[in-house]
């Protein structure tokens, strides 16, 4: 029992604790920094250009700057970059509470067709003008998007609490989710109109020129109100990594835990999928990249997680309008490109085992 | 300190009843009572049942009435998942349930006691997955301390520690539970742990309990060879202790 003594033993655990708080505290508040540096060059960039300083001072003293450029930043790529953050953090947010609670890696809103189910209801409204919900007509996309999202999740949820249901069958009901809600959506497509097709086809690449103020404050709001309510179980949703009977035995509702977080989880991941598109790799990419900078402890992993999401997917959209000047690339086929090779440079150099 | 005693009490998954009728003698504050039986006789539901995580017919009785489910800890047995937690996050993370984000200095000064009365400080600050099954035990047992209950159930807590470790072990569990008073229940497959650290013994058999009562009045030849289908004889080692001596398995 008793091991070799190592140097951590030089000061005691309650100060190594302290230290080790402070590091992710920094780690997070640099993340911080970083999504700051990339909002504000996704803002500077575009076919007009404009100086990072003039940017800057056009976002914090509007009214000092040209009318312009005013529009320019706060009308137009403002609500895009905001709309990159926003996402980006809801879906790494959704992804890494689908990690948690379904403990599987490979969760996320898009493997485990949550994001297809969200597309397909999206479409319904847009191809046949379906609504899933009657009373609210002019709400239908996002309602529809969120109200199949929510069935697709509540059936990984249910299928994930069966008894004799392995970790890989979760794996395998998303997969076979995905095919069929794509299937679906092919369907809708062939039989969709012109100007329907368009909609959908610019769906399924995922893409954040359409970003308005009022699509930004949706999502925002939704990642604002969320994340108390996670914060506030922090210490529960930790528990849940160390297994569903160790965690059962430390007072936790664990299948209410579940389903409180997988209904909330459908909410995160639909509705921005409603307003993007499909945009698939950060649900799953930015839950790993905060784990292994700051470990599981979801009082540091809740808000890395939405940082990571936010600021990769703020990356890939300037990456996006740098690739070809003046154009602005689909993110959802960006994030992909540019985020796969990344996360294997990771993958290969964090020998340390993060999951 | 809280003495328990269960009274006829059953388990449930929904309509299927896994479990009926375990009624135990008072298992005192200070004492350690052995649950035994084969694979899957219902051991772990038996300790579910008792800490409230299942439902069933029965009732668990503690002495000081005053008390609730919340004074038994039931540690499960580990089933290797690999958060990326330190270890001594994950004892945190047991002391923190219910509570605020805040970490006290006092809530760590307890964390470094119950490393260094488990002599595991030098595994503080290692992963999880970093921990070979013996060490995740002793993990698993300061996870359980931290949370000062007074009645603990350990499902099998010595299945992945070598010899050594589990005489430590069992040897540590027993002084604590006879200085502070904390009654144990501990599931055991080897029977001469029971005999040599357990008070009581309770056997349970396909969902049923079969005898309970004294260790070595329980543990008998014929309940070797009717429970666990094996020849053996329960025999006195040159220290006079009673030791279970397997000849072969019933034909």
């Amino acid at each position: 029992m008793a091991a070799v003594p190592n140097d951590r033993l030089a000061q005691t655990g309650q100060a190594a604790y302290r230290a080790l708080v402070l590091r992710r505290s920094v780690l997070i508040a640099l993340l911080i920094v970083g999504l700051f540096l990339s909002v504000s060059i996704d803002m500077a960039l575009g076919p007009a250009n404009y100086a990072l300083s003039d940017v800057l001072t056009t976002i914090f003293h509007p009214f000092a700057a040209t009318g312009q450029l005013r529009v320019v930043i706060w009308d137009i790529r403002m609500p895009i970059a905001l709309m990159a953050l926003t996402v980006g953090a809801s879906l790494s947010v959704a992804g890494a509470q689908m990690q948690t609670i379904l403990a599987n890696p490979l969760a996320s809103p898009f493997t485990l067709g949550i994001s297809a189910a969200a597309g397909f209801g999206a479409a319904l409204a847009l191809v046949g003008g379906v609504a899933v919900f009657p009373l609210a007509t002019q709400f239908m996309v996002p309602i529809n998007a969120f109200l199949m999202a929510m069935l697709a999740a509540l059936f990984i949820h249910f299928a994930s609490t069966m008894r004799g249901v392995a970790v890989e069958t979760i794996v395998l009901l998303g997969i076979a989710l995905v095919f069929t809600f794509n299937a679906l959506l092919s369907l809708l497509e062939y039989l969709a109109s012109e100007q329907a097709l368009a909609a959908v086809v610019f769906w399924t690449m995922g893409s954040l020129t359409k970003a308005t103020w009022p699509k930004v404050a949706i999502t925002a709001s939704i990642v604002i109100v969320v994340m108390p309510l996670f914060a506030k179980r922090a210490w529960a949703l930790t528990a849940l990594r160390l297994g569903e009977d160790k965690a059962a035995s430390l007072g936790i509702n664990v299948r209410r835990l579940r389903l409180e977080t997988m209904m909330t989880v459908s909410l995160l991941a639909a509705i921005p999928v409603s307003f993007v598109g499909t945009i698939g790799f950060i649900g799953l990419v930015g839950p790993h990249i905060a784990r292994m900078l700051v470990g599981e402890d979801q009082r540091f992993f809740l808000p890395a997680s939405a940082l990571c999401g936010a600021l990769l997917l703020s990356a890939t959209s300037v990456v996006s309008k740098t690739l070809i000047p003046g154009a602005m690339l689909p993110i959802g086929v960006m994030t992909a490109l540019v985020g796969v090779p990344f996360f294997f440079v990771l993958i290969f150099t964090h020998r340390k085992k993060s999951w | 300190m809280v003495s328990i005693a269960l009274e006829k009490l059953g388990a449930r998954y929904g309509k299927q009843t896994v479990l009926a009728d375990v009624t135990s003698g008072v298992m005192k504050a200070g004492s350690m009572t052995a649950v035994i039986g084969p694979n899957a006789a219902g051991k772990s539901t038996l300790f579910k049942r008792i800490a409230g995580l299942i439902s069933g017919p029965g009732l668990v009785h503690l002495s000081d009435t005053a008390k609730g489910p919340e004074t038994i800890c039931y540690m499960p047995q580990d089933t290797g998942a690999n958060a990326v937690l330190t270890v001594y996050e994950s004892i945190l993370l047991a002391a923190k349930q219910g509570s605020g984000w805040k970490v006290h200095d006092s809530e760590l000064r307890e964390i470094d006691q119950i490393l260094a009365a488990l002599k595991i400080e030098a595994l503080a600050f290692k992963g999880l997955g970093e921990l070979s099954g013996g060490q995740r035990q002793l993990v698993s047992i300061a996870q359980a301390l931290i949370r000062r209950p007074e009645v603990l159930l350990m499902d099998e807590p010595t299945s992945a520690l070598d010899l050594f470790r589990q005489i430590e072990v069992l040897g540590f569990m027993k002084n604590l539970s006879e200085q502070s008073g904390l009654a144990i229940m501990i599931a055991l497959h080897d029977l001469n742990h029971a005999l040599r650290y357990c008070d009581q013994t309770i056997v349970i058999a396909d969902g049923s309990m079969i005898a309970s009562g004294p260790t070595n009045e329980v543990i008998s030849e014929i309940l070797l060879r009717d429970v666990y289908r094996v020849e053996a004889r329960i025999e006195c080692c040159s220290r006079g202790r009673p030791m279970v001596i397997v000849d072969g398995s019933v034909v």
